[in-house]
């Protein structure tokens, strides 16, 4: 266990949308390296903790410290260091793989953005189709590129929304390929799951959210059978 | 504002992206002429009247025509970031948010200038029009007016997209919003092709000025708050 | 948060007796007190509440705007309230305008409509309203559709004096039809244009405290419906 500042410290966050308390009092925090998976029935707001931790939202209330650091104004720093893996696949559909990877190299303003293009193209096995538009790909290939994507600029904290919804075999062992290749790197995971076992194949420490907050913050790695019962109790 | 590198980089990345996305599907420009040519062609029609009468209504049906195709092509704007959620993608980058709607404004404005260098000599050649003044002025009006339409129509088109609301809404919250450039860049337009002296008609291009000037500054302002998800 | 009973309800209740005596009195002295304008004659005596709606039109929009750049601002619902209700009724306010005009214009210039300056404006301005309306009233709570309301609240309301300058500058090659300037006002009309104008501020600031009223506790039932649901 590291003794470093943590890499996520969240202090009561909470998320309010008009009248609706998506979020409330939750606090964690979460050392880098390690993988977090997040389990919670719909609507629980998962993707609205992940959504604060990306920065791509504001809390209503609460602090969150990404790497020792207040999250406030000022966090074009912070969210170079982000990648983010959701179900949406956030590639263009009209342009060929390598385009899109190369347009997003050079948003993160990545030296080289055409060869680290490249090497990723090959890591995920899309070298063959580089030149192709995305919209001939399959569903299995789209969340390849676009897991290609995530780590392109490669991230300290990797985000990822449900990555494992609507893939196949190949598909489901190339992200688990990636999420261990990412872990060994050090980098720091955030997932949220549907699948008890697969979120937790990887995970050091394991969450419960329901209705906005947080109901169970795991010390370590939790196995399924345990987990199940554990969810069983808290959401039914 | 400072202008970061992040931010330049920014600008330049996503403007590139959008003109070769425009240059692979083609929406935005083909709308823009063909849309154009047909209202060309039902003014041609709906006002049949001699050819003097129908120069008298050149400036007027020369700006419709390329404000309705406009519009058409503005909700092409943002379909593509609303697609596979590439506009929370953009979001998520290390850079300052209003770097987007710049990069938008640049983009939609260099597509619907092309289309206006096409378009321009084709009307002019249907209608039997002479450009008796100067074509700097020309150009300048042209400018001025596109860019004024732009940079309020790509904000509204942000707005519209995040709106989940039906095509429909677009061109109904433009409109009322660009009455001025409509304006002023017919009576502009009217000025110069009708030989009037400069003096008669510039504060129609100072009122364009003013009007690009404005609605560059607050949809650069208010362009960060459309975007929160 | 409104209550049944409480200050709230005292206000609203306090504004509606207050605009219905000021109205019921404005009447009176439109249609019985004031005399009929000496060229034009009795149609004239509509000017009074075309010229009150017209003002009121644009201080609910005034309203509109303000609230629009604190709800962006500060993120209250409350202020996104007072926005979408005011708009409402600026836009009644408006249709009325765009009424009385053509009305008080048709005897008297032989004309229904007249692309005049300020009845074009007010034309553009209603447009753009129902435009606001129309984005915000799919918002369904969601703070992001009403942020996008907000938006459209603040470039609509930018828009309008330059939408003015313009259309007076149109027009200033032609004379301009409608004189409105141009009539003779006695003391006594003064007096009813204004005592007319500040009825109908009042019957504003009712109709506005009771709508947000309204909408506030419309949207309160429909949050518990949407947390029964879950």
């Amino acid at each position: 266990m590291s003794q470093a500042a943590p890499l996520i410290e969240a202090r009561h966050l909470a998320k309010r949308y008009g009248e609706r308390d998506v979020l409330d009092d939750v606090s964690f925090t979460l050392h880098q390296g390690q993988c977090l998976a997040l389990f919670g029935p719909n609507g629980a707001g998962k993707s609205t903790l992940l959504k604060l931790v990306a920065m791509l939202i504001r809390p209503s209330n609460g602090e969150l410290y990404l790497d020792g650091r207040r999250v406030g104004e000022d966090q074009d720093a912070l969210r170079r260091r982000i990648g983010v893996l959701s179900h949406q696949s956030f590639v263009y559909d009209a342009l060929s793989a390598r385009e899109n990877l190369v347009f997003y190299g050079q948003l993160y303003g990545l030296a080289q953005p055409a060869e680290r293009a490249d090497q990723l193209l090959s890591q995920v096995g899309l070298d063959l189709f580089a030149g192709d538009p995305v919209r001939t790909f399959s569903r299995g290939m789209i969340q390849r590129l676009a897991i290609a994507r995530a780590l392109l600029h490669d991230p300290d904290l990797l985000l990822l929304d449900e990555p494992y919804t609507g893939l196949d075999q190949k598909a489901v062992a190339m992200l688990d390929d990636e999420v261990d290749r990412a872990k060994a790197a050090g980098t720091t995971i955030f997932l949220i799951s549907h699948d008890f076992a697969e979120g937790l194949r990887a995970a050091d420490r394991a969450a419960i959210l329901y209705r906005g907050r947080l109901r169970y913050f795991s010390d370590g790695p939790v196995s399924p059978e345990d987990f199940a019962q554990t969810y069983q109790g808290l959401v039914g | 504002m400072t202008l970061k590198p992040s931010f330049s980089r920014a600008v330049w990345a996503m403007l590139v992206k959008d003109l070769r996305l425009e240059f692979h599907t083609k929406e935005m420009f083909s709308a823009l002429l063909i849309f154009a040519l047909l209202v060309a062609v039902a003014f041609s029609f709906a006002f049949d009247v001699a050819p003097e009468g129908l120069r008298e209504v050149f400036p007027g049906m020369i700006w419709v025509a390329f404000f309705f195709a406009g519009m058409l092509a503005l909700n092409r704007s943002f379909a593509s970031e609303k697609q596979n959620g590439c506009l929370q993608a953009l979001m998520l980058g290390p850079f300052d948010r209003s770097a987007i709607y710049f990069a938008k404004v640049i983009g939609n404005l260099l597509v619907m200038l092309a289309s206006e260098v096409v378009l321009t000599p084709l009307f002019f050649i249907f209608f039997d029009m002479r450009l008796d003044g100067s074509i700097w002025l020309l150009a300048a009006i042209w400018l001025l007016a596109t860019f004024g339409f732009i940079a309020v129509g790509t904000l509204l088109s942000a707005l519209a997209a995040q709106a989940r609301a039906s095509e429909i809404l677009l061109p109904i919250i433009v409109f009322p919003v660009i009455t001025p450039v409509v304006m002023a860049a017919v009576k502009s337009t009217a000025g110069l092709l009708l030989g009037a002296r400069l003096v008669d008609y510039a504060i129609w291009l100072k009122l364009l000025v003013a009007y690009d000037l404005i609605f560059l500054a607050v949809p650069f302002i208010l362009f960060e708050y459309l975007l929160e998800v | 948060m409104p209550e049944a009973k409480g200050p709230a309800r005292d206000m609203t209740q306090t504004l509606g007796l207050l605009a219905a005596v000021a109205v019921f009195v404005a009447l009176g002295l439109v249609f019985l007190w004031v005399p009929a304008e000496r060229v034009m004659g009795d149609v004239q005596r509509i000017f009074y509440f075309h010229v009150a709606s017209a003002w009121n039109a644009f201080l609910a929009f005034l309203v509109v705007f303000v609230a629009s750049i604190a709800f962006l601002r500060s993120g209250s619902h409350r202020w996104d309230t007072l926005a979408y209700c005011s708009a409402e009724i600026g836009v009644v306010f408006t249709t009325i305008t765009l009424i009385t005009g053509p009305i008080w214009a048709r005897p008297i210039w032989n004309t229904w409509w007249s692309w005049d300056p300020r009845l074009t404006t007010t034309l553009i301005l209603w447009f753009i309203y129902l435009a606001y309306l129309v984005i915000r009233s799919s918002a369904e709570g969601s703070q992001q559709q009403s942020r996008l309301a907000a938006v459209f609240g603040i470039i609509g309301f930018v828009d309008v004096p330059i939408v003015f300058m313009s259309t007076r500058w149109w027009r200033s090659i032609h004379p301009t039809l409608i004189q409105t300037d141009k009539m003779n006002m006695e003391p006594s009309m003064v007096f009813t244009m204004v005592f007319s104008f500040v009825s109908f501020t009042i019957l504003y600031a009712f109709l506005l405290s009771y709508r947000v009223r309204l909408e506030t506790l419309a949207e309160r039932a429909a949050a518990l419906k949407r947390d029964l649901r879950r």
